[in-house]
This record gives structure tokens, C-alpha cells and sequence, in this order.
């Protein structure tokens, strides 16, 4: 199975998302510029969080209109899996390929610390490691991530068991919606969180509960490849 | 003041005449110098360039006879003090890099900026050696935080190193804060970046072979910051506010992309050498690249990229632009230098030549508009030795018996002032504003003794911490700076680190003032006589001057950066407690110690007396010693006790390991000195009960002084003195305390 982690200039999460597939599940992978015009190698992409063109403008809005992110476009239709963490789930919204937008956090200042996540989805190619309802240690770091929708798409989203992460009850950092950290797209294969797993792959740096967002990718790919094809 | 600038400039004889130099801190005998060294009057750009290179900040002129007291040579420096950062060697072809710099008066005024430029600089410091910068630190200090001026700048500052540090995608793992009146009106900002580096990758900042090219890169040159560099040597006053101009400001966004294509282009090992443009920009970039190879330099000021129009020579060579980097290649590596930072969308045109005469020459419009001999702008600015006189308040401070003040009888309610006193409380206001786990090394987080950062494919990390305690250095100078890099050493062996060597960030008040130059000189022989003792040379730093507010000086704020080894990720060591059962062992003596303390502070509301002694070979040999225990694997847990002494020390590792813990302390002295007391060279360990009697025979083999003072358990911290009357409270309740309390103070 082969990875790509995109690279916007100011995308700084990359090395982490890159470090993060060779540390939990050893699979190929490559850092692809934002100038790319062909991902068909490629069977997972990782959007990584940072600050993609100085999130001058909006968040994510300048990252949206690169030859790149027209490729993501095409893999997302083909089924192939993308995840857009942080700043990339930010690019993901503005590229419409998730509904809704990420606001500045409702205490206006940047926030990182760990936070404790609930699986509400646990079906995605990405949460399928995990159990319904169990709470997860995975970090957050943003000033932008109050996620917002309108009430009719949330309906949708609740509805159709998009919301894939909430942020433990009482513990919503940001002013979300429905204590949103991560939505899926109507497939389950785009998601989008403000929560960074691959921040928490290792429990020296304090949590590993991230890794298996990671080994949930392979499984999900060799599930649907048969089990005999070797990645 | 830009419209004045582009105004018609003066000329040589106009500057002569009016005395127009002493606009720019220039002297009249240095006036005078530089017609010498001109062999004519200086026109406006170049006395200009001279003001500049010749002001403290750039030339040190009032600090270089003190710096030169400071060791700055070990076994495993491979770079001292001199070029952008120093570099110790830390084994396997690998060393760290690291360097502290202030920002001070810049942030006095646009508190934002002024704090971001000042991270913002401070890497590409760290880049321009050829290192990845892989953390950031601060050291900050502000008056009180009731002052609502004081929380706008407080604010400000923290959004400010958050917003450059969070983009450019370096974690800011550590650092202080502290409160005193004292910083009102003049707040400390210090930013320190430690980088990682492969031997063979090293750069310097020389202008190296004759003929060579000498290329500029980064965003265009605008009039922001014109005369940073002076107005970082001058005292804030009501002006000041005017001179907001003189404040850079920062685009981290930018500064990623310069510093992800100056690491593709070293990486490349084409070029010769390399630096940035910080401090008086154009200026001394180029004049100090020519003085390290031995060589002029030729500027062709039209090439130099330029965001206004109808820039003069003066404004570009005198523009604090930030991002900005000066490099030299040799001519058939100019196309592939181009290509890499065209590649990153960064401007890089060559702007001038390496020369062998040994003089800046700066054209521009076809004309010749500036000439000075290089080594009289970097090694001929004269060197002061300042008179220095003993300050009153020291002697009378000698007459004060802190142990004669009342006893204070509530020691829970001491212990709740204390914890919830600015400069003790819990700094999470703070930290989580900083993304501190970015680049997912981060193994030790913000809020224990010292940050660690794993190095990845070892089993290595660095651990890094900044100190000082300004109110001890004010009380005695030498002690003050003796405890500074003690403490400093103690939280980093606290963590489970050797200390390796040290950066010092000098901030003080006016040197003009013979009582802030006695301060000076002796903070820094306390300094020195300290990195000796404990093996830890000086590789670098900074001085800031002039650091005064309509009451006088600032507390002599000496801040001490260190970087320390952590051989083997298994020694990590936090301070918080982490098991029911574990025996509390108190390294140390406590003395009747409360000068310069928080509790003399927070509740009898002084800063009086002498400050708490220090014996350096006492504290190698703790040092030593608990080191040592850590390697073996004998420590659960491991703090440092400093502003608060025991109480609070005990209370911060209840609430960092959420539980509690039973203590009786058998002491001679009063309860409340004896739990509040400030004395050296102590350390709260904690250890697994069937390691404890090991870890004694340990201590006791290596001459450091224990007592086994309780156990951890129970969610109650309860401490008796002589199983009398002490300290009885849930720990919830003071984490209650000590976390509410900078957010209150805040909302």
C-alpha cells in the first residue's frame, strides 16, 4: 500500500504524518509537492496540518485552487482513502470535499494540549481499529477549529453517521458544533479532524492511541484488496 | 519618522556641524574615530552603517571587557561564541546547536511583533549555522499582572512567539515567566532555538574567495526597522512610542519557506558561507561575513530587492526587514542556488562581490555611495570599561534578618498565596497557546523542570530549560548569577540530562550608571565562576542594555539557557510523584533562607536581605549525585526546589502526578521558613520502596546529603514540621489554586 503525504509551502505536519506511516505500519511513502499532477501510485493520501500558504486569506483556502488538490479531487471520487488532518481538514472544507468550515476557536487564542476523543464511527477505512464509543487520547493543536455547519447539513451528518470523532462530553475545546473533531464524507472515505493522530503514535511523546487510526488505512486497504495481496 | 527619512539627506559637512550623528548614539570621540578611519567626514550612510555596527548590540562595546571573564571553551564545543549560534558536539557525527537573543524594547512597544520578530530571528540564527532548528524557549519577564498595561503586553507577547513559532512549525517546549513591578513599562523577551546539525554540515558566516558572488535571499527590503539596532541600545521613554517604526515585522510563513530552501542549499554543500540578516540587516551581514574571511565586499545596492520605491543606500542598509539571508557561492554554483530558492518561491539575486581590498564599497545609481575600511566597522568600535561603584541598597540589604520577620502561622493559606502568586502559578495559560508537540519529539512537555526532545533514530534527547531569578541577582549580584546557572544545571539533571553548556541572554539597565555596571560585572563572575565549576562553557548569547523604566533600572535579569544530554530515553525523569508507596527523599539542607523568595514576596510584600547562599562544589556534587541515581534507574521522579522552596515543591509534584503525598520535615527552624525557605542546591526525589534503600547507599557513597522525609499516597497533601503544625490539603484544591490563577488575573 502506498502512501502520499501532500506538501504545501507551510505545511509543517508533513515530516510527522510521513514519520507517522514508516513508525505504526512500515508502508511506502512519499512526500508529493503541491505542483503534483498525477497521484494514481498512490492508495491513501494524508493531508497534514500546518499553516499551508501562511493561512493567509483563510485556512486552507489558498491550498485548494493548487494542481494537487485537483488530483485529491479525482482519488477522493475513485474511492481511494484521503485524510485531511488539522490544517488539512481545513483545505478539505474549502475544497468542498467535506461539508462545513472550521471557525477561530470560541476562546480566539491558539489551543494545544492533549484531548480526549469519542469514536462515534468506528466504520470508516480509518476507525475501524477502534471500538464504538471508546475514548481516545489524541492531541490537539489550532486556532482555528471550531467546526461549523449549517443545521441542515448537521442533520445530514448525524443522520448519515458522518461525525467520525466528538470531543469528550463536557471537554469541547473550540466552540464545534455538536462537539465535532472529525467528520467523513458520505462514502467514509475522506475524513477530516482537528486532532492530530499522528501525534500520537509513541507513548514517549504521551499517547499512542493515534496508531491505530494508521493500521485501520491497511487493514481497510488489504480488506479490500484480499487478504493475500502483501503491501 | 519614514517621511523624515526620505527627506533630502544630509550632507557630510551638515552632520559634522549639526552634530547629527549624536542622533544615532554616535559620540563625538567616535565621531572622530570614524573621520580617522575614513580619512574624511562620513557622509549620511555611512555614519549610518557606523551607528550601527557600533552600537551595543552589534559591537558590545559597554559588556566585552565582563564577556571575556566567561569560559567558553570544553572538550565538546565545537563552535563558542562569534558566529550565529554555538555548537556542542553530542556524539555519533551529530551536535546541538543553540542560542538565546532578547527582544526587549521592540516588545515594550508592539508587544506582538516585537516578540515574533524576536523568535523569528533567533531561528534563522539556528538555520544559518546549517542546523534544523528543532525547539524554541522563553524567558519573560513583566511587571505585575493586576497592571492592565502589563496584561496587554503579556497577551501580546504570548500571541506574538505563538503565532511565529506555531507557523514556521518549531515546537516552543519551555520556558518562564515571571512578575515584579520591577519589569513595568520594560518587559524581558527572550527567545531561545536549539537546532540538531551533522558535523560536516557546520556553515559560517564568511565571505569566503575573492570574486566570488554574494547573493541575497528572501522577501524584498522595506523601511521597516531602520535603526532597530540603536534603538535596541537606547532607554524606552515617552518617545519610544514613536519609534514603533523601528520595529520589524514578522511573516513566519516566509520564513518557513527561507528556512526549508537555506537547509536544501547547505544540504547541497555548495556554499561558502552564510548568515542572516538580523540585527542592523544589510549592514552587518555583509561587513561581518567580510571581516571573518579577511575580506571587502562590493554591494550593488540597485540588485537588492526592494518592496518601495525610492529607497536610498541608508534605508536598505539600514532596514531590519526580517527573513532576509546574505550568502556566497562560488560563480558555477550560481545556477543551481537560484533554482533551489526558486523552487520554494523565494527571491535570490546577486547583489554584490567578495573583494580583496578590504572595504565595504556600496554603489548605487552608477556612483560610488559608500566606502569603509570592514575590520574598523566589526573590530575598531572602542571598548569601554565603565566605571562601576557598589549600589547603597547593598550594603543596608546586608543589616536586614529575614528570619526575624513575624511568623507566619497559616501555612496553608502562605502555601495558597504563594501557589497562586503569578511568577509560581501554572504557566498552561501560556503553553497551550504554543503548539509544543510539533516535529513529534517532544518527549518531556512544557510544566515540568526541563522540556526533552527525543532525537529521532537514537535513543538520545535534549533536554533544555531557561533561568533565572531576577530579585536574587538584584539583592547580590554574584550569587544571583552563580544560582542562575546552578538551578539551570538542576533542572536539567532534574530531567534526567548532563548538562552540556549554556547561552546567556544579559539584560540589565543603563551601563552608563556605575551601580547597574557593578551589577554586571559581578552577576557575570557569579556566571562564570559557576560554567567552570559545573562544566558548562558559555557558547553564545546576547546583552541587552538600557533596560530601564521612570524608576530606574530593571532587576539585573542575567538569563541562563542551557542544553543538557540525555544519554539513554530510559533516564527521562519528570517531577511530578507517580505511585502510592514511594519514599520522598529530600536532597539538600534548608537554611534560614528567605531573601528574594516568593513568600517573602507574595506575603510579607518585600524583596529585601541577602538572597539564598550557593556552595558550587556542593552542587556538582548533588548534581553528580542525582544524576547518577538516574542513570542507574533508582529515581521515580526528580524537582528541583526553587521559588517557594519546599511547600511549593511538593506541591507541584502532588499536582503533576494527581496524588497526594505525607511529609514531616524535622527542622531547627521556624515552620515557616523552614517549608518556605529558598536554599540551594536541593532536590525532591521520589523512589520505588525497594530501590530506596539503594538509592540512599547511593547518596550516601557520593557525599550528597538525604533525608527520607514521607511517602507518596492519598489524594491529601499533608506536611507537619516536627509532626507539628504544617500544611493539610487536598491536592485538587491546590491544583485548583495554582491553575485558576494566571486565567483569573487574565479574564
Amino acid at each position: 500500500m502506498k502512501f502520499a503525504v501532500l506538501v504545501f509551502p507551510g505545511s509543517n505536519c508533513d515530516i510527522d504524518c510521513y514519520k507517522a506511516v514508516e513508525d505504526t505500519i512500515g508502508q511506502p511513502v512519499d512526500f508529493v509537492w503541491h505542483t503534483a499532477t498525477d497521484l494514481s501510485a498512490y492508495d491513501c493520501i494524508l493531508v497534514p496540518g500546518g499553516f499551508s500558504y501562511g493561512d493567509y486569506l483563510r485556512c486552507g483556502a489558498i491550498a485548494q485552487f493548487t494542481s494537487v488538490m485537483g488530483e485529491v479531487r479525482k482519488a477522493a471520487e475513485a474511492g481511494k482513502y484521503v485524510l485531511g488532518i488539522c490544517n488539512g481538514f481545513q483545505v478539505l472544507t474549502e475544497a468542498g470535499l467535506l461539508p462545513g468550515a472550521l471557525l477561530r476557536n470560541s476562546n480566539l487564542k491558539f489551543r494545544c494540549h492533549p484531548a480526549l476523543l469519542e469514536v462515534v464511527n468506528n466504520e470508516t477505512p480509518f476507525t475501524n481499529q477502534y471500538a464504538k464509543g471508546e475514548i481516545v487520547d489524541i492531541p490537539i493543536a489550532h486556532g482555528e477549529g471550531n467546526y461549523y455547519c449549517d443545521e441542515k447539513t448537521l442533520a445530514e451528518l448525524e443522520a448519515n453517521n458522518q461525525v467520525v470523532f466528538r470531543y469528550k462530553a463536557g471537554t469541547n475545546p473550540n466552540g464545534s458544533v455538536n462537539d465535532i473533531a472529525g467528520i467523513c464524507n458520505e462514502n467514509g472515505n475522506v475524513v477530516g479532524m482537528m486532532p492530530h493522530p499522528e501525534r500520537a503514535v509513541d507513548q514517549l511523546l504521551g499517547s499512542e492511541d493515534g496508531k491505530r487510526m494508521f493500521t485501520s488505512i491497511l487493514n481497510a486497504w488489504r480488506g479490500k484488496h484480499g487478504a493475500a495481496v502483501n503491501g | 519618522m519614514a517621511q523624515q527619512l526620505t527627506a533630502k539627506e544630509p550632507t557630510a559637512e551638515q552632520i559634522a556641524d549639526q552634530k547629527i550623528y549624536t542622533q544615532f548614539g554616535v559620540t563625538d570621540y567616535e565621531y572622530e574615530l570614524i573621520c580617522g578611519f575614513l580619512g574624511r567626514k562620513p557622509n549620511y550612510t555611512e555614519i549610518g552603517v557606523f551607528s550601527v555596527m557600533w552600537s551595543e548590540h552589534c559591537s558590545y562595546k559597554n559588556s566585552k571587557p565582563v564577556l571575556r571573564k566567561f569560559p567558553v571553551t570544553g572538550p565538546r564545543v565545537l563552535m563558542g561564541p562569534g558566529e550565529g549560534a554555538g555548537i556542542v558536539d553530542i556524539g555519533d557525527n551529530q551536535a546541538v546547536v543553540f542560542k538565546i537573543e532578547s527582544h526587549n524594547h521592540p516588545s515594550a512597544v508592539e508587544p506582538y511583533q516585537g516578540a515574533a520578530t524576536g523568535v523569528g530571528g533567533i531561528i534563522r540564527d539556528i538555520f544559518s549555522m546549517g542546523a534544523r532548528p528543532v525547539a524554541l524557549l522563553n524567558s519573560l519577564r513583566f511587571g505585575k499582572l493586576e497592571n492592565a498595561r502589563v496584561k496587554y503586553l503579556f497577551e501580546h507577547v504570548v500571541s506574538g512567539i505563538a503565532g511565529y513559532g506555531n507557523c514556521i512549525g518549531i515546537p516552543t517546549v519551555a520556558g518562564e515567566v515571571m512578575f515584579d513591578e520591577s519589569y513595568e513599562g520594560n518587559p524581558l523577551v527572550n527567545a531561545m532555538c536549539v537546532g540538531l546539525i551533522d558535523h560536516d554540515k557546520i556553515q559560517r558566516g564568511v565571505a569566503k574567495g575573492v570574486g566570488n558572488p554574494v547573493f541575497y535571499a528572501g522577501p524584498a527590503t522595506g523601511r521597516d526597522g531602520i535603526h532597530g539596532a540603536t534603538f535596541a541600545s537606547v532607554e524606552l521613554s515617552e518617545e519610544s512610542e514613536e519609534k514603533r517604526t523601528a520595529v520589524q515585522v514578522g511573516d513566519p510563513f516566509m520564513e518557513k519557506l527561507v528556512m526549508e530552501a537555506c537547509l536544501e542549499l547547505i544540504n547541497s554543500g555548495i556554499v561558502l558561507g552564510i548568515q542572516d540578516m538580523g540585527a542592523a540587516g544589510l549592514t552587518c551581514s555583509s561587513a561581518e561575513m567580510a571581516a571573518k574571511a579577511g575580506n571587502g565586499l562590493e554591494l550593488y545596492l540597485d540588485e537588492v530587492p526592494q518592496r518601495e520605491e525610492g529607497m536610498t543606500p541608508y534605508e536598505m542598509m539600514l532596514s531590519e526587514s526580517q527573513e532576509r539571508m546574505l550568502f556566497v557561492v562560488e560563480p558555477k554554483h550560481e545556477a543551481q542556488a537560484k533554482e533551489i530558492f526558486e523552487r520554494w518561491g523565494i527571491i535570490c539575486a546577486k547583489v554584490g562581490k567578495v573583494t580583496d581590498d578590504g572595504r565595504l564599497r556600496l554603489f548605487h545609481k552608477g556612483e560610488q555611495v559608500g566606502d569603509m575600511p570592514v575590520k574598523a566597522l566589526v573590530d575598531e568600535c572602542p571598548i569601554y570599561n565603565k566605571p562601576s561603584r557598589e549600589p547603597a541598597y547593598y550594603a543596608e540589604n546586608a543589616a536586614i534578618d529575614t528570619s526575624a520577620y513575624p511568623e507566619v502561622t497559616d501555612l496553608n493559606d502562605a502555601l495558597r498565596k504563594v501557589l497562586a502568586s503569578p511568577t509560581v502559578a501554572s504557566k498552561e495559560w501560556v503553553y497551550n497557546q504554543y503548539d509544543y508537540m510539533v516535529r513529534t519529539s517532544t518527549a518531556v512537555q512544557p510544566g515540568s523542570d526541563a522540556a526533552v526532545v527525543a532525537i529521532r533514530g537514537t535513543r538520545k534527547g535534549l533536554a533544555m530549560t531557561t533561568d533565572c531569578n531576577g530579585r536574587y541577582v538584584y539583592l547580590d549580584p554574584e550569587m544571583g548569577g552563580r544560582i542562575a546557572v546552578a538551578e539551570a544545571a538542576r533542572n536539567i539533571v532534574c530531567s534526567g540530562a548532563e548538562p552540556l553548556a549554556i547561552t546567556d541572554n544579559l539584560n540589565f539597565g543603563n551601563p552608563e550608571k556605575p551601580e547597574v555596571f557593578w551589577q554586571i560585572e559581578k552577576s557575570v563572575d557569579g556566571m562564570a565562576e559557576a560554567c567552570r565549576v559545573l562544566d558548562t562553557p558559555v557558547i553564545g548569547g546576547n546583552v541587552s542594555l538600557y533596560n530601564e523604566n521612570a524608576k530606574g533600572a530593571i532587576y539585573p535579569t542575567p538569563v541562563v539557557g542551557m542544553v543538557g544530554l540525555v544519554h539513554d530515553t530510559d533516564h527521562i525523569t519528570t517531577q511530578g510523584f507517580k505511585a502510592a508507596g514511594d519514599i520522598i527523599i529530600l536532597i539538600g539542607e534548608t537554611k534560614a533562607e528567605l531573601g528574594g523568595s516568593e513568600l517573602q514576596y507574595a506575603v510579607h510584600g518585600k524583596t529585601e536581605g541577602r538572597p539564598p547562599a550557593l556552595d558550587l562544589d556542593l552542587e556538582k556534587r548533588v548534581l553528580d549525585g542525582v544524576f547518577g541515581a538516574i542513570q542507574k534507574g533508582l529515581v521515580a521522579s526528580a524537582h528541583d526546589l526553587s521559588e517557594g522552596g519546599i511547600a511549593v515543591a511538593l506541591a507541584e509534584s502532588c499536582i503533576s502526578g494527581g496524588v497526594g503525598a505525607t511529609v514531616n520535615i524535622t527542622s531547627g527552624l521556624r515552620p515557616d521558613i523552614a517549608l518556605f525557605s529558598e536554599s540551594q542546591s536541593r532536590i525532591l526525589l521520589s523512589v520505588k520502596p525497594e530501590k530506596a534503600a539503594d538509592l540512599k547507599q547511593w547518596l550516601a557513597n557520593q557525599g550528597v546529603t538525604h533525608t527520607e522525609i514521607g511517602t507518596v499516597g492519598g489524594r491529601n497533601l499533608n506536611v507537619t514540621v516536627n509532626g507539628g503544625n504544617g500544611i493539610q490539603s487536598p491536592v485538587e484544591q491546590l491544583e485548583q489554586v495554582w491553575k485558576d490563577a494566571i486565567p483569573c488575573l487574565m479574564k
